[in-house]
């Protein structure tokens, strides 16, 4: 018995030792630093508005506004431009604002528009990469913009400082905007009522979500934003009683399940998107079992 | 010395005429309640009142010291607000931006306003609970605290008593009364008559086309109450 579970501890102990060398390899080339530092700041800028997002009921905006950047993705890749985030990021705002102000309007179907939009960006947006792609493997390309698969890992120094720039001028404007976006977010009319202009903040709101989902498909690729927006949220809510708590431990979530399923995905050769969005979905888990028993 | 003056006001939203001649004025230390039927223009004149939707027509004026925006509003409950996670201190705390200026941050005149607010609405033994797990009577009185922050003048009440079990309701019309008393001035849309003419000072009845404004003692003499009476004895 004794010798046995010595043996045992000696076998974890040996796998660790193996994993932690392993890492140590990995984590001594550049993209991988890179891959871990804008996986980081995504998921801490994605998680800061997600809050917001899933309480205003807002997160079909998340959602339709990742379709239309991969269609403009699409269209953007069959021009051959050198930056294609130049393209993306404008036509992905302006649809950030079109979705907010067709959203708020009940009368006119808010949902059905956005379903519309979306969908119609994912269909035109793969109709354009088949006809007009000059690489070889189409599917290849489609399903990696969708899942995100290896981009992480081929990201540029430039790519990266984009990234770095973006998440800083995000959590600025959160913590400076802080009080207005709960305002906003907990009462909108109160918040009107007393001078706060509501739908400014609504508007920037919608925009820096587009921000960071052109930001994030690199990282989980476009059909897995929304996962990243959401969950977070979703499993602090179950168990913190205030905004502040909600968002801190949020961030915190994010971060951790970012930082883990980059390293799993290196270590045993997974799709990175997927395994950070099941690295979330186990922390969701988690949180409700934990919340059921408060 | 009159807070708001209204003349001819024509409601409504869309291009959409809602009501119309609408004149009332409200004055200081007043308690005025608004009722009439489902869809005569309640929320609409409300939302008016509080700036939130222009007049389609007719003067609306606010005056005598009282700030545009320095209204404490008590809004219906919505359904985003039922599950969210927020703090009462958090939520009372927020009522005080529109002092804070450009500034990003509360600071401690803020901090000692929500307090102050929080000990007269007797809440202050709650503020690190959670918002959605207080019962009705002690939401509506988180809610109350958060408009008292917005101002120490005028409050304006949409249904308060919505939801509320019969204790609750009691209470917090007897809550509301003594803060009139007080010296604040009170306007509650309400579809409540019966507590509007046993707590209100003055009643503004308002239909599609005409409207009564003037004392309790007015109204129960003038044939819009009349008119209800016959009503609800058939």
């Amino acid at each position: 018995m004794l010798v046995n579970s010595c043996q045992g501890s000696g076998l974890i102990e040996g796998i660790e030792r193996i994993m932690i060398e392993e890492i140590q390899f990995y984590i001594s080339y550049p993209f991988v630093r890179y891959a871990l530092i804008v996986g980081t700041l995504i998921a801490l800028c994605s998680s800061l508005l997600g809050v917001s997002l899933v309480l205003k009921r807002f997160s079909y905006i998340g959602d339709g506004l990742s379709h239309v950047a991969f269609g403009a993705l699409a269209v953007a890749s069959v021009f051959n431009l050198t930056n294609n985030t130049l393209v993306v990021m404008p036509v992905t705002i302006a649809a950030a604002i079109l979705l907010l102000r067709t959203g708020q309007n009940t009368k006119l179907y808010g949902d059905s528009a956005i379903a519309m939009v979306s969908v119609g960006a994912l269909a035109v947006g793969y109709l354009v990469m088949n006809l007009f792609s000059t690489s070889a493997n189409v599917s290849g390309d489609v399903c990696s913009t969708l899942f995100g698969s290896t981009s992480i890992l081929t990201l540029t120094r430039a790519e990266v400082a984009l990234c770095i720039v973006m998440s800083v001028i995000v959590v600025a404007l959160f913590v400076l905007l802080y009080n207005r976006i709960f305002a906003v977010t907990f009462d909108e009319n109160f918040a009107r009522a007393t001078g706060v202009k509501a739908q400014l903040y609504n508007t920037l709101i919608a925009v820096i979500t587009a921000i960071i989902i052109v930001l994030a498909m690199n990282l989980v690729g476009s059909l897995l934003v929304s996962a990243l927006v959401v969950f977070p949220a979703l499993s602090a809510m179950r168990v913190i009683k205030s905004f502040k708590g909600v968002v801190i431990y949020s961030a915190v979530i994010s971060v951790c399940c970012s930082l883990v399923g980059i390293t799993l995905s290196i270590l045993f050769s997974t799709p990175v998107g997927s395994t950070i969005v099941a690295a979330n979905i186990v922390v969701f888990i988690g949180n409700c079992i934990a919340g059921r028993r408060h | 010395m009159s807070y708001i003056k209204c003349k001819n006001l024509v409601l409504g939203y869309e291009g959409m005429v809602v009501a119309e001649n609408i004149s009332f004025e409200v004055n200081k230390g007043d308690y005025l309640c608004i009722v009439g039927e489902n869809g005569a223009g309640k929320s609409t004149l409300m939302k008016t009142l509080l700036g939130l939707t222009p007049p389609m027509g007719g003067v609306f004026e606010c005056s005598d010291g009282l700030n545009a925006h320095e209204i404490g509003y008590l809004p219906q409950q919505t359904f985003v607000q039922r599950d969210f996670p927020a703090s009462v201190w958090e939520i009372v705390l927020s009522g005080t931006l529109s002092s804070c200026g450009r500034r990003p941050f509360f600071g401690r005149a803020q901090k000692e306003l929500a307090e102050k607010n929080m000990r007269r609405m007797d809440i202050w033994n709650l503020r690190k609970e959670c918002y959605r797990k207080l019962s009705g009577g002690q939401q509506q009185r988180v809610l109350l605290a958060r408009a008292l922050c917005a101002s120490s003048v005028l409050l304006v009440l949409d249904e308060p008593v919505t939801g509320l079990d019969p204790k609750a309701t009691v209470e917090f019309y007897q809550l509301i009364k003594r803060l009139n008393n007080e010296g604040l001035t009170i306007i509650m849309v309400s579809h409540d008559v019966q507590a509007a003419i046993e707590y209100a000072s003055h009643i503004l009845h308002i239909e599609k086309e005409r409207s009564f404004i003037g004392t309790v003692q007015e109204y129960m003499e003038s044939e819009f109450w009349r008119e209800l009476a016959n009503k609800l004895e058939m």
